[in-house]
């Protein structure tokens, strides 16, 4: 008896949503509006799409009713949320096992797919998401330990990258110096944007954040004389090996140690300075987390308040936060500019900021290895979207799975703010313990409101 | 009681302030003491500004008008006071004008420790870590500003194991040693208000100030909590407490301060207070068990 009545709700329940699906569906889907031969607009219908939606709606909608997910997926988060004794060495082995993947990465490929094969893969997968996990990790200083929502992270990440392009061709002044200058003028620029902003909290914090981001983009579009505008920077000098370019000359890399030449020497290069870089930022930040200034940002994110009654300076805190989450921003645009060899303002707008602080919230505000596994599926699955050329076969020559990125993190997104609205390591595990370090589970630790 | 001994110096001196919400006047006019060594008590009917004076004091109101004072190593001398006033600057030899500080620093210099009237813990992290928080000062310093931690100097090892013991013995006084690893947001609201306190204690302050200690404990957990302010007065940190439980004020408190509406109706002993005619009436005002409670509490 409450057996049908339940299947009856259900039918019911899909029906209005397959209803409601093809309601949408009608004005998106259904008419299409094309120039004909004599350029004039022609109205297309394509009922079958509206149909094939509402069905699809219908359908999902009628499974998830039925099916006993919401047990199954509560029973699955409480799991994830309590790590045993055996699921932290369980962690440990992952984190060791990822560490080692890492690392021997371009020398995978290249046995897997010989010295041309392979750069791509050590390039688009690993570089890419290399830049991307320690953009992530320092951010996650702002955002994950102190509580502040920045939108503008891009800033630093630009600043620390024209710091390179600029003072490279102008000056001729090496990488590695510039590497620390353009993190120390991160840092400058970072508490510079800060003082003005940090009095503001909460969602002000985030729309001045994000305003602070867009003001560096648009004066590096307009002030031409010194960045060149749109048009960008270009030729700037690439990466050597301490001195030694990676060049096919006498003097270049390869000669120096007598193999052939071969660009994927300069790509494996890049990869472990980002690697090193990117273990840097996280060894950093997990040794301040057990200091007594990490362990004042992560009091910040959990009661402001409190915090200045215990006599703690909070305007100061979020200070070097925003400081050092800055520097390595900084670091990272160094390394962009010397990678790519071409930096332009279009590489620092906005979506740059939004994937960055998506890459922090999906993986676990607060957890290093979150952030990583979130960078990797984030920007190795856009980079992977490339790779879908055979379903051309299926939707036509016009489907371009690049174009559908954006839609596929905002899909992930939904799902993981249901499934895990603290993102995929959402525990915290305490900086000091007396008998026994037990991880807290993530719905006692606040997320700070700036 | 001990037998009436000459004043102990003044600690903290509130003079005429006011503070006004808009049309509101929640704190009228209010002068009084606190003294070095004494557990003084600030009482009142709801709403008559108790919490608002302690936002004053600590910096997180500024007062419309007055002056508040604090010496936190020595006793508060008129004449060093007012040169102090004249000269427009914060503070300065052992003389702290407080409403003319931030909050953070009323907490670092003038050593004015608090908790909330609504626990504000630090919910995700642990006990311990509530502790060592605020012990943020010494621990800075001996870090260098981290640069000595980052390297793991023997220098700052040793304090930050100064500070876990520091943390331990507050832990044990207040008998939550075995839950030292758990999440204060996930302990029991007793324990949540003791912590609170060991936090402040932590802090190093002269001056503790208690927004309501004693809200929402048992009888038994309630001795527990005089027994522990008696310790921290004795042992040379003075109290200002708010409360409600006329049994606890009775029983601890060594001068009472009587607040109605913003402005004092009495100040004295604890046996002065129980006989004032003003103080009964301003709790008549109030729903009819808590008279009841009140009047065999005061004994009326
Ligand atoms: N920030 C504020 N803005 C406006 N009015 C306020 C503010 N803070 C307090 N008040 C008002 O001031 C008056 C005194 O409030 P206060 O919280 O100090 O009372 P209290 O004595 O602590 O009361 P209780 O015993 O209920 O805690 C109340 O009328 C309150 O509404
Ligand atoms: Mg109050």
């Amino acid at each position: 008896m409450a057996e049908t009545s339940s299947v009856r709700a259900a039918l019911a329940d899909a029906a209005r949503y397959g209803l409601i699906a093809g309601a949408l569906a009608f004005p998106i889907l259904a008419l299409r509006v094309e120039p004909d031969f004599s350029n004039k607009l022609v109205l297309e219908t394509r009922w079958s799409w509206m149909l094939g939606a509402a069905i699809a709606a219908f359908v999902i909608r009628l499974v998830l009713a039925l099916a006993p997910a919401r047990a199954a997926r509560r029973t699955l988060a409480t799991a994830v949320d309590a790590p045993s004794a055996g699921g932290k060495t369980a962690t440990r082995a992952i984190a060791a096992f990822g560490l080692g993947l890492i690392v021997a990465w371009p020398l995978i490929v290249l046995f897997t797919f010989g010295p041309a094969g392979a750069l791509k893969w050590i390039d688009n997968y690993g570089v890419q998401i290399l830049i991307y996990v320690m953009l992530g990790w320092g951010l996650n200083i702002v955002v994950g330990l102190a509580g502040l929502l920045d939108l503008g992270y891009v800033a630093f990440y630009a600043v620390g990258a024209y710091a390179y392009a600029l003072l490279a061709t102008n000056y001729g002044v090496s990488f590695w110096l510039c590497l620390p200058l353009a993190g120390i003028l991160a840092a400058f620029w970072g508490i510079l944007l800060g003082f003005p902003v940090l009095r503001l909290r909460g969602d002000y914090l985030a729309i001045v954040t994000l305003a602070f981001g867009e003001i560096i983009r648009i004066v590096l579009v307009n002030f031409s004389a010194l960045t060149n505008g749109d048009a960008g920077i270009a030729s700037i000098p690439r990466v050597t090996f301490f001195g030694l370019p990676f060049i096919a000359g006498p003097k270049g890399f390869a000669a120096y140690f007598d193999i052939p030449f071969s660009p994927i020497h300069r790509v494996v290069f890049l990869y472990y300075l980002i690697l090193a870089l990117a273990l840097v930022t996280s060894l950093v930040t997990l040794r301040l987390r057990r200091l007594p200034i990490g362990r004042a940002w992560e009091a910040l994110r959990e009661d402001e308040i409190a915090c200045r009654s215990l006599g703690l300076d909070t305007t100061k805190i979020k200070l070097t936060a925003f400081a050092l989450g800055a520097m390595f921003g900084g670091f990272a645009g160094a390394f962009f500019a010397v990678r790519q060899g071409f930096v332009s303002p279009s590489s620092f707008n906005f979506v740059e900021s939004a994937t960055i602080l998506a890459i922090v919230v999906l993986g676990g505000r607060g957890s290093q290895i979150g952030v990583a596994a979130a960078a990797i599926a984030i920007v190795g699955g856009s980079e992977l979207l490339r790779e879908l050329d055979f379903l051309k076969q299926i939707f036509g020559d016009g489907f371009d799975p690049t174009q559908y990125r954006m839609l596929l993190v905002g899909l992930a997104m939904v799902v993981m703010m249901n499934w895990r609205p603290r993102g995929f390591v959402s525990s915290r595990t305490p900086t000091i313990f007396l008998g026994e370090r037990k991880t807290i589970a993530a719905d006692l630790v606040q997320e700070g409101r700036g | 009681m001990a037998p009436p001994q000459a004043p102990s110096p003044t600690l903290l001196r509130v003079e005429r302030m006011s503070m006004r919400f808009g049309g509101l006047t929640a704190v009228d006019d209010l002068s009084f003491d606190v003294r070095r060594g004494d557990i003084t008590a600030l009482i009142g009917p709801n709403g008559a500004g108790k919490t608002t004076v302690f936002n004053c004091i600590t910096g997180f109101y500024k007062p419309t008008s007055g002056r508040i004072s604090m010496a936190p190593d020595g006793a508060i001398d008129s004449a060093a006071l007012d040169a102090l006033t004249r000269s427009g600057a914060r503070g300065g030899e052992g003389l702290h004008l407080l409403e003319r500080m931030p909050d953070h620093e009323i907490a670092r210099d003038a050593r004015v420790a608090r908790t909330f009237q609504n626990i504000r813990l630090f919910a995700g992290m642990t006990a311990l870590e509530n502790l060592i928080v605020a012990q943020h000062r010494p621990l800075m310093r001996a870090s260098a500003f981290s640069l000595a931690g980052l390297i793991g100097a023997p220098s700052y090892r040793a304090a930050e194991q100064a500070a876990r013991d520091k943390a331990r013995d507050w832990l044990d006084r207040i008998g939550l040693t075995a839950r030292a690893d758990d999440p204060a947001g996930a302990l029991p609201y007793g324990d949540q208000r003791r912590l609170e306190i060991a936090r402040a204690m932590c802090a190093d302050p002269v001056l503790l100030c208690l927004d309501e200690p004693a809200a929402g404990l048992n009888p038994r957990e309630s001795a527990e909590l005089n027994a522990l302010l008696r310790s921290i007065r004795d042992d040379g940190t003075s109290l200002l407490l708010i409360e409600h439980d006329m049994s606890v004020v009775m029983e601890i408190s060594d001068h009472v301060v009587v607040l109605d509406y913003g402005r004092k109706i009495a100040d004295g002993a604890p046996a002065e207070i129980r006989a004032d005619p003003s103080v009964i009436a301003a709790y008549l005002g109030v729903p009819d068990e808590e008279v009841a409670a009140v009047e065999q509490e005061i004994g009326a």
